[in-house]
């Protein structure tokens, strides 16, 4: 058993877990934190990425153990005093979404991405997005929201 | 996963000693290929042990014409770090194609050579560079380090502390990425120092591989004429439902002709992001 001491959302958590749990087990099973998803359980599909110490990561593909002392963002932590963070607010905004079971992933990768590029260009989206995948939507109307969420993140 | 002892290891000293203790150890650093590859039950390793904090493992340097990073210097570190994009361009921009995002964010450079998975973008740099790899027993030569499929000439209990290259006059790697994967179906990455051109392929065989018909033709003369009438030995190439041996020879040629061109035009190695 390992005791894993991490920061979910500003929240201080201590759970003894067995050392194979990975990172996505804690959060959902330990901490209840049902937002971030687990898709393909292979690290292709990017629906579990968190932010770990402000960098985006599969959290299917990290050990807890490895993110003892961390701080860990998730989907439930982006909204802040019940407004939505820029990138939430243009998903809905440009219908970034259709089934949803991508978007905590896709909302996480996003915006852990517009911190190293904050006026991203197409290419450059798709370069940024490679990492996570959407069935439903074509990816269309996620790149738009992506460029809205940097236009009002910049401002 | 099977159940296993997760360890972390506070300096190069614990993590040999622990590693030696073990037979069936592991090192993990990023666990981008471990972690994923003892999801589908096909490693089995009694303990892991977390090298990732270990501060003789990291940096980025240069000195005496040599860039060195630390083993556990992650893909993002080298895509982003000035002192490789001043040093080589190339490596920076060949980091920064690897995987995706948070692959990138938690992956190193000294996982990828010591996993030496065929399609792997590294491997081809270390080659192509005339890299040392420096372990915590003693130094290995590119050319003596890769030896076929997921296999190196690292022996038990030794690990990969960092990585030396030599700075060339001009470097650039171009891949064809698989489209589904993004793993290289072939990638050819050519450095040139004086009379002295180097070209590794990576992703068409068993292993990495050094084209030295390319060389020797390049070194006469570097441009992407010099190998239009070589051909890449398809024989012991990799065959699969993504492609023929004879489909990867071709591929091979085409990125290398590509990285000569991008190469000859020095400006295009140093751009750092995008396709």
């Amino acid at each position: 058993m390992a005791k894993v001491e991490l920061k979910i959302n500003g929240v201080q958590h201590s759970y003894d877990v067995e050392d194979r749990t990975l990172l996505v087990n804690l959060i959902r099973d330990h901490a209840q934190l049902t937002g971030t998803h687990v898709g393909c359980d292979t690290s292709q599909c990017g629906a579990c990425t968190v932010h770990m110490n402000g960098v985006a990561v599969k959290s299917c593909t990290v050990l807890a153990g490895q993110a003892d002392g961390a701080e860990i963002t998730t989907i439930e932590g982006m909204a802040k005093n019940g407004k939505l963070h820029p990138v939430q607010q243009a998903f809905t905004e440009c219908h970034a979404l259709q089934c949803g079971f991508c978007t905590p992933g896709m909302i996480m990768a996003v915006s852990g991405f517009l911190k190293d590029n904050p006026k991203p260009t197409d290419e450059e989206i798709y370069h940024g997005l490679e990492g996570n995948i959407c069935r439903c939507t074509g990816y269309i109307n996620i790149v738009k929201a992506v460029k809205q969420a940097a236009k009002t993140m910049s401002k | 996963m099977h159940t296993f002892s997760y360890v972390k290891a506070k300096s190069l000293k614990e993590a040999g000693d622990m590693l030696a203790a073990h037979a069936d150890a592991k090192l993990l650093a990023g666990g981008m290929t471990l972690i994923p590859t003892m999801k589908a039950r096909l490693a089995q390793p009694s303990h892991l042990i977390d090298i990732a904090g270990i501060a003789e493992l990291s940096g980025i340097d240069v000195k005496n014409g040599r860039l060195t990073i630390g083993a556990a210097t992650r893909h993002v570190e080298v895509a982003k770090s000035a002192v490789v994009k001043k040093a080589i361009p190339t490596l920076a921009y060949l980091a920064s194609q690897i995987g995706d995002p948070q692959v990138r964010n938690r992956g190193t450079i000294g996982g990828s050579l010591a996993n030496n998975d065929p399609a792997a973008d590294y491997p081809s740099a270390a080659l192509s560079l005339n890299a040392t790899i420096v372990t915590n027993k003693r130094e290995i030569a590119a050319d003596d380090f890769f030896q076929g499929i997921f296999t190196t000439a690292l022996g038990a209990g030794e690990m990969i502390v960092k990585i030396v290259f030599p700075i060339p006059a001009k470097a650039a790697y171009e891949k064809f990425p698989h489209p589904a994967s993004g793993f290289a179906m072939a990638g050819s990455f050519v450095s040139q120092d004086g009379k002295a051109v180097r070209v590794a392929i990576t992703g068409a065989g068993p292993g990495v591989f050094r084209w030295k018909d390319a060389e020797a033709a390049l070194g006469k003369k570097l441009a992407a004429a010099s190998v239009e009438n070589l051909n890449v030995d398809a024989t012991d190439l990799n065959e699969d439902m993504h492609g023929t041996k004879e489909y990867r020879a071709n591929l091979a040629k085409v990125m290398t002709k590509r990285a000569v061109a991008k190469l000859a035009g020095t400006a295009a190695t140093s751009k750092s992001s995008g396709k």
